[in-house]
Order: C-alpha cells, then structure tokens, then sequence
C-alpha cells in the first residue's frame, strides 16, 4: 500500500520537440503532503507543463517524477497516478462532460468501476464539500463559471484523490468566482489534508500559499513563503510578475527611508505597521 | 458622436419561464474622447448593455442614440452606425482564423469594399496602434503567437475598421501580468492619442484606476452609481454591499482613517498614498 502524498520533481527536464528548447530544464521540487504550494510565472515560463508532468499527462524527457510514490514513467501506473493526483484546468466548459451536475461528479467513479451503492455517498459528499448539493439535479449550463469549476472539483474529489493540481483554475472566472474556488479548494486543503499545487498567475492567490514557487525560462528561480518570495520586487518585476500592491508600496516607502518590516503583504498589515511607526497624538 | 441610452430595457427568453430581465430602464450618455468603465458582477448586465450598444441585440424597450440617431430606428442605416462602433468581444482571439496576421485584420476593411492601397495602410495602422511590428507579425500565423499577442491581433482586427468609438468587454481577462499591461497601456496611448471614445468592461478594479476618467457601476441590470474612479472608490461599504472590491490603497487609506489618521478621503493610487504616508511618518518624527 502507498499511502506517500509527497510530491517530487528530481532533475526534471521536458522539451516538446526533440530540436527544441527545453520547456522546463533541471527543475527539482520536494513538495509535502499536506503543503499548499503555489506555482508562480508568466505565459510561456514552463509552469503548465509542469502541471502536466505530475499526473502523468507528459513524461518527462529527463529526470523523474514521483507521485505518491509512484514514478510517472511506470505506464501501468498510470491511472493509479490520475486517481490520486486530480487535475483541474482553466476553461471551466471544457471539462464538464455530462448533462447533469451529479452525473459529472459521477463520471471518474464510473470509470473506475465503482459499484452505484458506493458511488451516492461519494457524489453527495464531493458536492457537500464544494457547497454544490443543491444543484445535483441541474443542468451544468445555467451554473456560473465559479460554480462550474466547483463542479469540476467535486468530480475529483469524488475520486478520494491525496492531491489536487490546479492549472490556473480560476483565471476566466470574476472576482467573486476565483473567490468562492480558492476558499473551497483551501478547506479541503486544512480539513481533508489534500497537498495542492496551485499554479496561477494571480499574485493575490499565491499570497494565501503555505509556499510560493517562481518559475521562469523552464527553471524555479525562487521558492520560498509569500512573504519571503514577495519582498523581492525587483526581481519578481524582472521576471514580469507582480507582487501584491501592498508589498510594493512597502517597498517604495521602505526606499524612501521608512523602517517598514519585511514580508508586508495585505492592507491590514501595512496599516498596522503605519501605526507603529506614526503613532498617533492622542487628541484627549 | 455620443452615445446615449435612454431607459433601455432588455429580457432574456422573453414569454417563457426562464424569463430573466437583464437590463432594467438603464440611461446613461457617454461624450467624445471620455474613457468610460463599466463594473458589476457577473450576471449585472454588462456583456448585455455592450451587445446593445452595437446593435447586435434589440432592446425589448427603450433606445440607443448614437449621434441622436435611433440605432434601432426604422430609417436608419445601421450598417453605417455600427461600422463606427468598434466591439471587442471577451476572448476575442478565439474569432481569428485566417492565415496571416495581416489577412485576418485586414478582413474588416476588405469587406467594407476599401482598395488595396487602403487595406494596407489600415492594417499597418492598426498593428501599429496594438505595438506589434509589422516586418516582425504581417507575415506570421496568429496561431502561432502569444494569447495576449492574439488578443492584440483580434483588437487590431477592430481598429483597422477605424471606429470612433471602441467598446471591450473584459480585454484583459486570462492574460498574464505581462500580456495585461501591454493591452492597458495600448488602450491608453489609443485614448491619448486618437481621442478615440472607450468604453470598457472591467472586473479589475486597478485596471479600471488607471485608466478610467468616469465609472458605472451595475448591479442587478440596474446602475447604481456613476462617477469619477475618485467618488466611486472612497466609497468602500457601497462597493461592498454589491460584491464588489475597491483598490487595495482605497482600502488601506479608509482603514487608516477610521484609526484616526488625518488623511483626505479619497486616495485610491499607490502613488498618492505613498505621498501621504511619508508625510505622516515625517511629521510623526518630528516630534
């Protein structure tokens, strides 16, 4: 029995023509069961690929990567990898498949042979977890985008999955879409202990992650808390990523001689830190 | 050549019972060379106003003037109105499809029976006006550049027809960091420049303080409030109330002032506040 949840890139690199430069070249990542991680970079920086590489969609062209102990390259293991790593990707209307919310969900279980009395409890609870049960009877089409990628994660999480791989999940959705997806995805990833790779593009989301990956040119070139990776502006900027507002204007206010601390990352903290150091003049 | 809407109504699968009113007595006008956004949940009614305001969908009441003309109008020749019109449809790069970067714009204009000569100049304008060399995209398959690339294709496609008002619905939506500013900063040359009228659909709040000079903010198929990016975004509980953000240093500046601290009201960039802060931090060590 493996019951590993770790997740591990060793030495991995992949190309998609032989000729070609690589997509990602020598990229090594330990990742936790348990951890939140965010894969960070912009268009064409190799972070998808990556995605595709830990549920055995790519094999890699050199090094190996380990899921929940199994290695992608072994073929037979396949749908054993896919069963325990699920993947969601961006375009919430290309991955429902049926005409209903809870024969979605029940799509994987069928294919694995599920038997119907075990697949009920393990539709209803997905949905329950996602905050979707009332929809089960509902045509996937009159759901939002938000609701629709919600749907899609119960599809996996009806699988039992140890990790969920989110490839830019949430970037065609609305603020209080990527809101509602990120939130659910969270709790599963605190209640249910699930590792979660979430890569995006959106810093404010990568702000949330136990642990933020930068990837550019096919390579990690930083890796570390939100805090830590974000208070490095400069290069963040040079690799074409934001920071979060807040983190930037610390960093101008710091260069204009404001002993701000490091790792400012939201409003509240930057408003407490303004506090510290303007005290105000009680007026009584 | 204003814009104005006048108690436009709009209902969806009228007469059965997914009956759903999308847009309820909405009225507005929008005046040559104003930057115009709008914001609201998805579901407020923004992707419909838009659709209405070229003409591809028919108000169930009300009217939409563009020059003081009916655009619905029995006489009117729509052809010519929404020929100026330019619309930009969300993930507009899903629409290309010819060979070549330069066909696929010049599509529009070839269709609008202009001469050679003509087409050509468009096209060049309009790569020009979207940053893409011509030496270095004319010749290259859209389909083998960027998504933002693509995206910039697409809205080249629309400027090549030469509109005197440009509307976008969502133009930097999926983009990455990168690929965003680039539309951004290209709509603002367009604005600066060629005066060109803009209405933009928006989720992003930051998109919309840079670049907006007035908002209109949707809710429920209604507008709740139109103003200045400055009146909308100090008023955070309203915004609020419907979902919706404000800029994290409008956020930041009502926060700090509810703690006390003597700052205007209405800051809502960076820049500014960055301004403030170090004011009160000087005038804080200093006694």
């Amino acid at each position: 029995m493996k019951s590993d949840s770790r997740v591990q890139l060793n030495d991995v690199s992949y190309s998609y023509e032989e000729q070609a430069a690589p997509a990602l070249s020598g990229v090594s990542a330990l990742i936790q069961p348990g951890e939140f991680v965010a894969v960070l970079g912009h268009n064409g920086s190799g972070k998808s690929t990556m995605a595709k590489l830990l549920n055995a969609l790519f094999v890699p062209t050199e090094g190996n990567v380990v899921v929940c102990g199994y290695n992608t390259r072994e073929e037979k293991l396949v749908w054993e990898i896919r069963q325990r790593a699920g993947m969601i990707f961006q375009n919430p209307d290309n991955q429902i498949v049926a005409t209903v919310v809870k024969e979605d969900v029940a799509f994987g279980l069928e294919n694995l042979g599920v038997p119907t009395e075990e697949m009920i409890p393990r539709i209803e609870s997905a949905l329950s977890a996602v905050r979707m049960s009332a929809y089960a009877d509902k045509a996937p089409h009159m759901l939002s985008g938000g609701q629709k990628q919600r749907v899609a994660i119960a599809g996996i999480l009806a699988m039992e999955p140890s990790v969920i791989i989110a490839d830019e999940a949430t970037a065609m959705l609305d603020p209080s879409g990527r809101k509602e997806v990120l939130e659910t995805i969270r709790t599963l990833n605190r209640q249910k202990g699930i590792t979660v790779v979430w890569i995006t593009h959106f810093m404010e989301e990568a702000a949330l992650a136990d642990r933020v990956l930068v990837v550019t040119d096919g390579q990690i070139k930083l890796s570390g808390t939100p805090a830590e990776v974000f208070d490095r502006v400069e290069e963040m900027r040079e690799m074409h990523l934001d920071v979060p507002h807040m983190t930037a204007l610390a960093g101008e206010l710091r260069e204009a001689g404001m002993p701000l601390r490091p790792g400012i990352l939201t409003v509240e903290e930057l408003a407490e830190e303004v506090e510290r150091l303007c005290p105000l003049k009680s007026a009584t | 050549m204003p814009i104005e809407v006048c108690h436009l109504t709009h209902c969806y699968s009228e007469g059965s019972a997914f009956r759903t009113v999308a847009l309820d007595d909405v009225s507005f006008r929008i005046d040559d060379g104003e930057f115009v956004g709008v914001i609201g949940h998805t579901g407020s009614g923004k992707s419909t106003l838009v659709q209405h305001l070229n003409g591809l969908l028919r108000p169930s009441s009300g009217q939409v003037l563009i020059n003081g003309e009916d655009l619905n109008g029995e006489h009117v020749n729509r052809r010519a109105l929404r020929q100026r019109i330019g619309l930009v449809f969300q993930y507009p790069e899903y629409q290309l499809f010819e060979e070549t970067v330069a066909k696929d714009i010049a599509f529009g204009p070839k269709n609008q029976g202009l001469s050679a000569d003509e087409i050509a100049e468009r096209v060049r304008y309009a790569m020009d006006c979207v940053h893409l060399d011509y030496d270095k995209y004319a010749e290259r398959s859209p389909f083998e550049l960027s998504g933002g690339q693509m995206r910039r294709v697409a809205i080249a496609g629309v400027l090549a027809m030469r509109p005197s008002v440009l509307i976008l619905d969502e133009p930097t939506a999926g983009l990455d960091p990168r690929g965003r500013d680039k539309i951004l900063s290209m709509l603002e040359e367009l604005h600066a420049r060629e005066n060109t009228t803009i209405l933009m659909v928006s989720h992003s709040m930051d998109d919309m303080a840079r670049l907006a000079t007035r908002l209109i903010v949707m809710s429920e198929g209604k507008i709740v409030v139109e103003g200045t990016p400055r009146e909308i975004f100090a008023r955070e509980d309203m915004m609020t109330s419907i979902g919706l953000d404000v800029p994290d240093a409008a956020r930041l500046c009502a926060r700090l002032r509810t703690m006390g601290y003597n700052l205007p009201a209405d800051l809502f960039r960076p820049e500014e506040l960055k301004e403030q802060l170090l004011r009160l931090w000087k005038e804080g060590s200093a006694c």
